[in-house]
């Protein structure tokens, strides 16, 4: 598929612990195109963070191991690259933002030189170029009197502020994809709507393609084009964004949608929950992985995993019975 | 709040609480304050749910310690049912204690883990000597089952639990000397969105069964809206607008409860491009010198000079909805 530049196909990964292999990815493919921003939707453990790490081979190994796939990137596979091609890749074409800034900020090296780095590194700038690119960074995602700051150390900004670093530090190469791990988690509602608004307008100006990784179906409402609903290592929901909130097809889409109090709600209406925990899976499960907590499940889910069914334009739901209709697919 | 104490559970007036910063090693001399809270009044009814909302660092967290005094105010008063909880000590206040518990934000560090189960919900019996060894099992196994947990479980330990199931355990051990008041401290914060509605959900079907008040903290304002009756919005230490539910939301007087209103991120993608949004510049300072008058005012779009000169009065200026602005009656 040429129009897409990332794409991911039958990614597994396990991971090897005391009680058994966990299946943590299991065969995930997808297309990321040019300048979108793709969401990924799932909570704690259901394997998206896990996903984005294997693409740029970020996962310890062992007890990790990427068992299967390819990931395509402008037509190159990431997962047979040399470890010297990826490092080339890596931080240069595509980037990542991770979640908590105070961790992935090296707390004894001063701003300036952590931006510098990837500049000389990548680019092959001279210090001096570098040290003006990355006051210019700085003041793109709009940390005021940049050219000072350059020689403050991370403690020395608050949470927001360092998580404008962080951007900085991943658009610093204009790479053509950037991959944010729950970037706005850590942070208080009113400086994740600051950064999601730097968010809009650098896409706007770069036109790089965004994945962007939460738990937050509102965040992804507001910033995402395309999303994918992951749970326990599968993709089991793929839409356009107005379409998976408008036509939510699969019951852990539903439920996850029913769970959430809205600001704007009228009246009182109570919570739908989801009965039970989500799974580890220790085997590639011969049934629906959503089965054990679905009020839909019927025969066939305890017998067969379903795969992705197209149901619509660009829309496809891993799910054997259209649950509106009570109607097997 | 001028009312008299019509259904007022709680009563809490002028509640200040500084945490001392101190310098030096041997010789301690106090160098400043943390202004956590500084000076917050509000009403509890029975039987309601008061929603406080704010974001890290606004002081709601130590308000509800302070209320339960787990920190004893630095000035300001507490009344509960009537007595004053700020002079009472030793005895007398562990008596009031059986009426007043707490469910903790993070349901890992909040249980014991050499603890069993049943242990840990049925210490609060045995630290008030109200039941006999006997009792106290009977009356664990019927706790658990009352947040929806096996009896069988009493004899395991937290760690073989799930973070839902933990805050289920949470709930049963506060509930055990069967209060009248519960101060919920972010209790599913830390909890996955499918598990926070099993939890909320609990905690609604708890209240209504029991007749339970609850003080219900947290920074996520969409939950807060959907558990409360009431809700007060806290900024750096001082209480900012407090109304009703619905008024809150939909007139809400005070810009800074506009602002965290329009930030929040709505899970519908056509209603949330609809929106107007008000982006805040800036971070919230530190309460270690919190800024004059107002405390909102560097971050206010609507700030002007006299902000800064005096604190605004938190005033009533609809039936029941208290605010604390000069300017909030261009709102109305």
């Amino acid at each position: 598929m040429p129009d897409f530049i990332l794409d991911v196909q039958g990614l597994e990964t396990t991971f090897k612990t005391p009680d058994g292999v966990v299946h943590a990815v299991n065969g995930v493919s997808f297309g990321l195109k040019e300048g979108e921003t793709l969401g990924i939707v799932g909570e704690s453990g259901c394997g998206k963070s896990v996903t984005m790490l294997s693409l740029l081979r970020l996962i310890p190994s062992p007890p990790g191991k990427i068992a299967n796939g390819k990931a395509l990137f402008l037509g190159r596979d990431l997962l047979s690259m040399t470890n010297e091609e990826m490092r080339h890749i890596r931080g240069a074409q595509i980037s990542m933002i991770f979640q908590d800034p105070m961790t992935s900020l090296n707390p004894v090296l001063t701003i300036g030189l952590q931006l510098q780095e990837p500049l000389m590194l990548h680019l092959g700038m001279t210090r001096e170029q570098a040290q003006g690119r990355a006051a210019e960074l700085l003041g793109m995602v709009g940390i005021p009197k940049a050219k000072d700051r350059l020689g403050d150390f991370p403690h020395q900004f608050s949470g927001g502020m360092r998580q404008r670093v962080m951007i900085a530090m991943a658009l610093s190469c204009s790479p053509q994809i950037v991959i944010a791990d729950e970037p706005t988690t850590a942070l208080d509602v009113t400086i994740q709507a600051q950064i999601m608004e730097l968010v809009r307008r650098l896409r706007d100006e770069l036109g790089m393609a965004i994945i962007w990784i939460t738990h937050d179906l509102g965040v992804v409402a507001g910033l995402a084009q395309r999303v994918l609903v992951m749970y326990g290592g599968y993709i089991i929901e793929e839409a356009p964004v107005k379409e998976l909130f408008a036509n939510p097809q699969h019951p852990y889409t539903l439920g996850l949608l029913g769970s959430l109090p809205r600001v704007d709600e009228r009246g009182h209406q109570r919570l739908v929950s989801i009965d039970g925990l989500p799974p580890v899976l220790y085997e590639k499960p011969n049934y629906c992985p959503f089965a054990p907590r679905c009020k839909y499940a019927v025969e066939r889910c305890w017998k067969e995993n379903p795969p992705l069914m197209a149901v619509g334009p660009e829309h496809r739901v891993a799910c054997w019975e259209d649950v509106r209709t009570g109607k097997a697919r | 709040m001028t009312e008299a104490n019509n259904g007022a559970l709680l009563r809490v007036e002028n509640l200040v609480k500084h945490f001392p910063i101190t310098q030096g090693i041997i010789i301690q001399k106090q160098v400043g304050a943390v202004h956590a809270v500084d000076g917050i009044s509000f009403d509890v009814h029975q039987g309601e749910t008061l929603g406080l909302v704010g974001e890290s660092g606004c002081g709601k967290s130590t308000t509800g310690r302070t209320v339960l005094q787990l920190f004893r105010p630095t000035s300001g008063s507490v009344h509960f049912d009537g007595v004053d909880l700020v002079n009472l000590k030793g005895e007398d206040l562990r008596k009031m204690r059986r009426k007043m518990q707490m469910i903790f934000q993070d349901p890992y560090a909040s249980l014991n883990p050499r603890m069993t189960v049943g242990e840990i919900i049925g210490e609060p019996l045995t630290v008030h000597k109200v039941a006999s060894q006997r009792e106290i099992n009977d009356r664990v196994a019927s706790l658990l089952e009352l947040v929806g947990l096996s009896a069988a479980f009493s004899t395991r330990y937290p760690h073989e639990f799930s973070g839902g199931q933990r805050q289920r355990i949470g709930v049963a051990r506060a509930l055990a000397l069967q209060p009248s008041f519960i101060v919920c401290d972010e209790p599913i914060s830390a909890l996955d969105v499918s598990i926070q509605a099993q939890v909320v959900n609990l905690l609604e079907d708890l209240q209504k069964q029991f007749n339970l008040t609850y003080l219900f903290i947290a920074h996520d304002i969409s939950m807060v809206r959907h558990i409360s009756n009431r809700i007060a919005v806290m900024y750096l230490g001082v209480i900012v607008e407090l109304a009703d539910r619905d008024e809150l939301y939909l007139k809400p007087l005070h810009p800074y409860t506009q602002a965290l209103l329009s930030a929040v991120p709505i899970p519908d993608p056509i209603a949330d491009a609809k929106r107007a949004r008000i982006i805040l510049t800036g971070d919230v300072p530190s309460p270690v010198n919190p800024p004059s008058g107002c405390r909102f005012r560097t971050r206010c779009p609507i700030a002007q000079d006299v902000c800064s000169q005096s604190r605004p009065e938190f005033r009533e200026l609809r039936p029941g909805h208290f605010v604390a602005c000069f300017f909030a009656e261009r709102f109305l």
